[in-house]
């Protein structure tokens, strides 16, 4: 991979095309961009996307990769927010063979490779899951002894089962004890529903994750108030804080 | 009142500062230049704001790095910022 050509000197604004969009959930869409000169990118960086109306305003956020580097084109899931001022146009009238503005990739700290190793603990928030996605796939294209030698953990927080983004792949993907993938549900959940039903507390995480001696990278990905509020539960149980990484998702749009 | 509102955090910032940085910045570490707090530029706090952004240190609270952006100009103010170490 083009390493020093993704991480030195300034980055262009590329237009990339729309080759496929995929609906995840009734909110969120995939959308799989052909970028040209792409450089490559590691699991939890993520672009620009920028948008230009005709009088000249322009509007800019940035979206997560949930594609591994190994996928041809570059992924990005995108919850639409409906007042915001680029998801739902990202959402709702982005169509294949369109353009899109974006650069990047964009990020050195909140990534993972096989290289950091493990064990690799994912803790997401709603639509903090995307970049996790990218760790969890890069992990599953691993050759087999690079994925005996890092064990997983998602846990992830949704409000509902309807709003698991890429709910069946996350089953397929689920291979216990190598892969463990544990959902909670905070607003409602089936009557059959045995798993956790309530927001990622402090005897949920004790239950879920390794101890602090097994020395887990922490990857956490949510609303601000999640990863504050899970990022300092994993130090006081021990964790220390450089092990544990944080990403906030803000509801800007 | 548009109160500065906390949305994201310095990961959000990182394609901004390679307009001005020739380096991949969210994994810098940055000392803080109120407390002495050491940690990435990723996990500064994001305070966004029409024109530009704060990136406020999370332990103090002290504005560490603030960029404004306009179609002329852009300007960075570190005055918060004691040291940046940047990785090879």
């Amino acid at each position: 991979m083009a390493i020093p050509d993704a991480t030195a000197g300034r980055l262009e604004w590329r237009v990339a095309t729309v080759v496929d969009v995929r609906d995840e959930t009734p909110r969120a869409r995939t959308l799989v961009l052909d970028v040209p000169q792409w450089p490559g990118h590691r699991p939890g960086q993520h672009v620009d996307v920028r948008l230009v109306a005709e009088d000249g305003y322009q509007a800019q956020r940035s979206y997560s990769i949930a594609s591994p580097p190994e996928d041809r084109g570059v992924a990005l899931t995108v919850e639409r927010l409906d007042d915001g001022e680029v998801s739902p146009y990202l959402v709702g009238e982005l169509r294949r063979g369109d353009g899109l503005e974006i650069r990047g990739p964009i990020g050195g700290y909140f990534v993972w490779d096989v290289a950091l190793g493990g064990p690799l603990l994912l803790v997401a928030g709603g639509s903090g899951i995307v970049p996790l996605m990218a760790m969890l796939r890069r992990h599953a294209r691993a050759d087999a002894s690079a994925r005996a030698a890092v064990p997983v953990r998602l846990l992830y927080s949704a409000r509902t089962p309807a709003d698991v983004i890429y709910a069946a792949e996350l089953e397929r993907l689920a291979d216990p004890p190598a892969v463990e993938v544990v959902l909670t549900f905070t607003r409602e959940a089936p009557v059959t529903w045995t798993g956790y039903r309530r927001r990622i507390d402090r005897a949920m995480l004790e239950a879920v994750i390794w101890p602090p001696s097994a020395e887990p990278h922490a990857y956490v990905c949510g609303p601000t108030v999640f990863v504050e509020s899970v990022a300092s539960l994993l130090v006081e149980l021990g964790h220390a804080a450089s092990r544990v990484r944080t990403e906030r998702f803000g509801a800007t749009g | 009142m548009r109160a500065e509102k906390i949305h994201l955090d310095g990961n959000a910032a990182g394609g901004v500062l390679r307009d001005v940085f020739a380096h991949e910045m969210t994994a810098a570490l940055a000392t803080c230049g109120g407390c002495g707090a050491v940690g990435p530029v990723g996990a500064l706090l994001e305070y966004g704001q029409p024109m530009g952004i704060v990136l406020r240190c999370p332990t103090c609270d002290t504005a560490v790095l603030r960029i404004v952006r306009t179609p002329s100009l852009l300007r960075l103010d570190l005055s918060g910022l004691r040291l940046l170490t940047i990785p090879a």
